[in-house]
């Protein structure tokens, strides 16, 4: 039936949006301090993803969903496998979803502080998490016949794993800094191109190191498959391009690396979806995790008439906020002989 | 792996979710109305710039429940394939499908509309900015009707057939949508939650209005929160009734469980309270019976049947084999209880309130103004009675008539991986309510944000525009 490979491509889709745009919103997390001087730069930092990253969150969410409805047998197997992972994960994404809202609401410099170290910490964690899952998926996991895994939490920290998981920080923060660059102005436009310069040809290493070992452990022979050969290329030219003074060609090859590295594991695992290293007949694929055709006929009306809108306006929402951020629009001292309408300026 | 602990877990973080969700859908209603308000006096060339400002007032206090609303949610979707595995690969072809739908249709909607209104003051036209709230506010009507379908699926299944495998398979997605269980349950949550937001816009203003805050405009939103508590709370009964009936037809256990009705009757009275009860006490001594009542909440007949538990736990025997089928009668009991009472009070507190509105003494009585912020912890218990009613009340099952809940759990997970993340959901929970309680408590006492001193909306949302 063809609409379960149709299927496994929606997911990539998804989870490719969803690195492509959460993977900056955790970028600027992760360097929001760093890019920010003081108050006022940090809180232009913030700002330049304060009206986008609830939207880019939810691109997760669906992946998600998507998955339990069209594939229940692999949500099945992952979430319930990653189980303390996964408990990891929430509180980080928790923490960092409700720090961004709260962050602002008081003006006492040590409430502003604890919330931008959770930030800090939370959008370090999730993409190191969520990345060693996506390596564990394509690397393999003790998984039994009946689809159930075997192992412990730490089963999951194999090599491939976690080099997965600090590949795909490592691609956050450039990409963070891409976007740091293009959306601000001023000291902070220049603070994030200096650090896209700097962290970007480790990130390229990185990158080029993942794919090899993807590849490799592949076993596909030695030629790099399209998708891999791309990946590796935008990495290269987003260590040229961020010297460049083009901000947007710089953000669009750092899109291009994040979306490389996603499509690099899912276009390596199809058709299987999470592999055993029990047994390879133990693997779970699109065929024996999928639903019925009606059910994934249904979904596939309901993506149809939806994810264009979607597109459509979240497009629209980034074109309304497509100008920089500025530490000039924020006041230095939290709190300082704030009037009325100042103290409202922070809420919500 | 425990069931009573993924049980336990499932109940702290859905209950907690459905804290938050009636108050964004209630206050995403009522600041769209408010906003709409300001926009069509300020078309007619009036100004009435006392909407705006309640507006913006209440808008931060919305938004600050979305976040927590949001994050608690996303706790529920991975709940179910983490806790819930066995449950998740039988049924998700079936049950996935609403959520899936609510990710693509409301949840992103919701999301990025919350931003453009948030952010969007300045950067919008005053007509566009308004559709934002709208969209805010039909995403989050849209989420609750997925979530809903999905529900009411556990309680009464339809729309489809079961395989070879004895897997139930989806066959018809518009038996999902048309389910009676959920036009019902989910009229009853879009109410529930109107009571809710304007149980808390009235609170708040209530509190203003005693500490001086602005009289006038408060005396506004106090009168806008009661026009909205008085229908929704009426309907919300009426619904509820129709839904009682529906689910004395399709989970019979859950009606007479929540009489503590252990034989037939007929017709049959409805106690007011109990002494003793439970699963072990069949006689307990029922205080104030009033006669027909349970016939007419179960039937909407005079001299309606209601079969009693004993009579059920037989006869489920005899068809699903030998097991133990009652759910827990103390919980019902008293939920159904709960439910009804407080949703009672908060009925009289909006008549009340309506009353002194005629009289033209909404602003002047302390007394009721009192009573109306304390009252706005009543809505929340009556919403979680409602939800312990249901979920309680399907119980053993986690499908009604299809599977267990004891057999739903995740095989691989073990019993310490679910006591450790119950423990970090209860502290994280705790802190982040904590902290929620004390930001609502702090911006429903500030100062209305002034209004505009000139006519100049542009420079007025210029100044003032909100941001992180």
């Amino acid at each position: 039936m063809a609409l379960v490979p149709f299927w496994f491509i929606i997911i990539t889709v998804l989870w490719t949006g969803f690195f492509v745009l959460e993977g900056f919103d955790f970028g600027v997390g992760m360097l929001h301090a760093v890019v920010g001087k003081g108050e006022a730069g940090r809180r232009a930092a913030i700002n330049t993803i304060g009206p986008l990253w609830d939207g880019n969150e939810v691109w997760l969410v669906v992946a998600g969903a998507a998955m339990f409805a069209a594939f229940p047998g692999w949500y099945a197997t992952l979430f319930s496998g990653f189980y303390l992972a996964l408990v990891l994960l929430l509180a980080a994404l928790i923490v960092r979803g409700v720090s961004f809202e709260y962050r602002g609401k008081r003006a006492s410099p040590r409430w502003r502080r604890t919330w931008s170290s959770l930030l800090t910490a939370g959008s370090l964690l999730a993409p190191l998490l969520i990345g060693v899952a996506l390596g564990d998926l394509r690397h393999g996991l003790p998984i039994n016949a009946s689809h159930e895994y075997t192992g412990s939490f730490w089963t999951l920290l194999q090599p491939y794993g976690v080099f997965t998981g600090i590949t795909f920080v490592c691609v956050c923060v450039l990409h963070g800094a891409t976007f740091l660059a293009l959306k601000t102005t001023g000291e902070e436009r220049d603070r994030a191109g200096r650090v896209a310069r700097r962290v970007a040809p480790v990130t390229m290493l990185a990158v080029v190191a993942f794919v090899a070992w993807t590849h490799a452990s592949g076993g596909q022979g030695t030629l790099l498959n399209p998708v891999e050969f791309a990946t590796v290329l935008v990495a290269i030219a987003a260590v040229w391009l961020v010297h460049s003074t083009s901000d947007g060609w710089a953000f669009a090859a750092t899109t291009a690396t994040m979306a490389g590295c996603v499509l690099s594991i899912f276009t390596d695992l199809y058709p299987r979806v999470m592999v055993s290293s029990t047994s390879p007949a133990f693997d779970l694929t699109v065929h024996n995790t999928a639903s019925g055709s009606y059910a994934l006929t249904v979904m596939t009306v309901v993506a149809a008439i939806f994810l264009p809108f979607v597109l459509g306006y979240q497009a629209w929402s980034y074109y309304v906020f497509r100008r920089r951020v500025s530490r000039r629009q924020f006041r230095e001292e939290p709190g300082a002989g704030a009037s009325p309408a100042a103290t409202r300026s922070r809420s919500g | 792996m425990n069931v009573d602990l993924a049980r336990w877990q499932f109940a702290f973080t859905s209950i907690n979710h459905f804290f938050f969700v009636p108050v964004t859908i209630g206050l995403a209603f009522l600041t769209a109305l408010l906003q709409t308000a300001w926009h069509r006096s300020a078309s007619s060339g009036g100004g009435r710039e006392e909407y705006l400002r309640l507006t913006r007032f209440f808008g931060t206090l919305l938004v600050i429940n979305v976040a927590i609303g949001v994050v608690t949610g996303l706790v529920q979707e991975f709940e179910f394939g983490m806790n819930w595995s066995a449950y998740s690969r039988l049924v998700g072809n079936i049950f996935g499908a609403p959520l899936a739908m609510e990710g693509l249709a409301a949840f992103f909607l919701e999301s990025t509309f919350l931003g453009l209104w948030v952010f969007g003051w300045d950067k919008l036209s005053r007509r566009v900015h308004l559709l934002t709230i709208w969209a805010v506010c039909l995403g989050s009507v849209l989420s609750a009707a997925f979530i809903m379908a999905a529900n009411s699926w556990m309680q009464h299944p339809v729309g489809y057939v079961m395989n070879a495998h004895h897997q139930p398979q989806l066959t018809d997605i518009w038996a999902l949508l048309t389910n009676p269980v959920f036009v019902w349950g989910y009229a009853k949550v879009l109410f529930a939650s109107l009571v809710t937001g304007a149980a808390v816009m009235l609170a708040v203003s209530a509190w203003q209005l005693r500490h001086g805050g602005d009289r006038k405009v408060f005396t506004r939103s106090a009168r806008m929160a009661l026009v909205v508590l008085v229908p929704a709370i009426l309907f919300a009964m009426l619904v509820g009734d129709e839904l009682g009936v529906i689910e004395a037809r399709y989970q019979p256990m859950k009606i007479a469980a929540a009489e503590a009705q252990w034989t037939t009757c007929q017709p049959c009275s409805f106690s007011l309270f109990q002494i003793g009860g439970g699963n072990r006490d069949q006689t307990p001594t029922q205080i104030l019976a009033v006669p027909h009542l349970l016939s007419l909440l179960a039937t909407n007949h005079w001299n309606g049947k209601v079969v009693g538990l004993n009579p059920l736990q037989a006869q489920y025997s005899k068809q699903f084999g030998s097991g133990y089928y009652v759910p827990n009668v103390f919980i019902q009991y008293w939920s159904m209880r709960v439910m009804a009472y407080t949703g009672g009070l908060v009925l009289l507190l909006g008549l009340w309130g309506l009353w002194l509105i005629r009289r033209k003494r909404l602003a002047t009585s302390r007394r009721f103004l009192w009573v109306a912020i304390w009252a706005s912890v009543l809505p929340f218990a009556m919403n979680t009675a409602g939800w312990l009613l249901t979920e309680s009340g399907r119980q053993p099952w986690i499908i009604q008539g299809i599977m267990l809940t004891k057999n739903a759990v995740s095989p691989s997970v073990s019993t310490t991986s679910v006591a450790i993340s119950l423990g970090a959901f209860v502290l994280l929970y705790v802190v982040l309510g904590v902290v929620d309680l004390l930001l609502m408590l702090k911006y429903a006492r500030e100062q209305l944000p002034p209004g505009p001193e000139t006519a100049d909306f542009e420079t007025y949302v210029s100044k003032s525009a909100v941001q992180y």
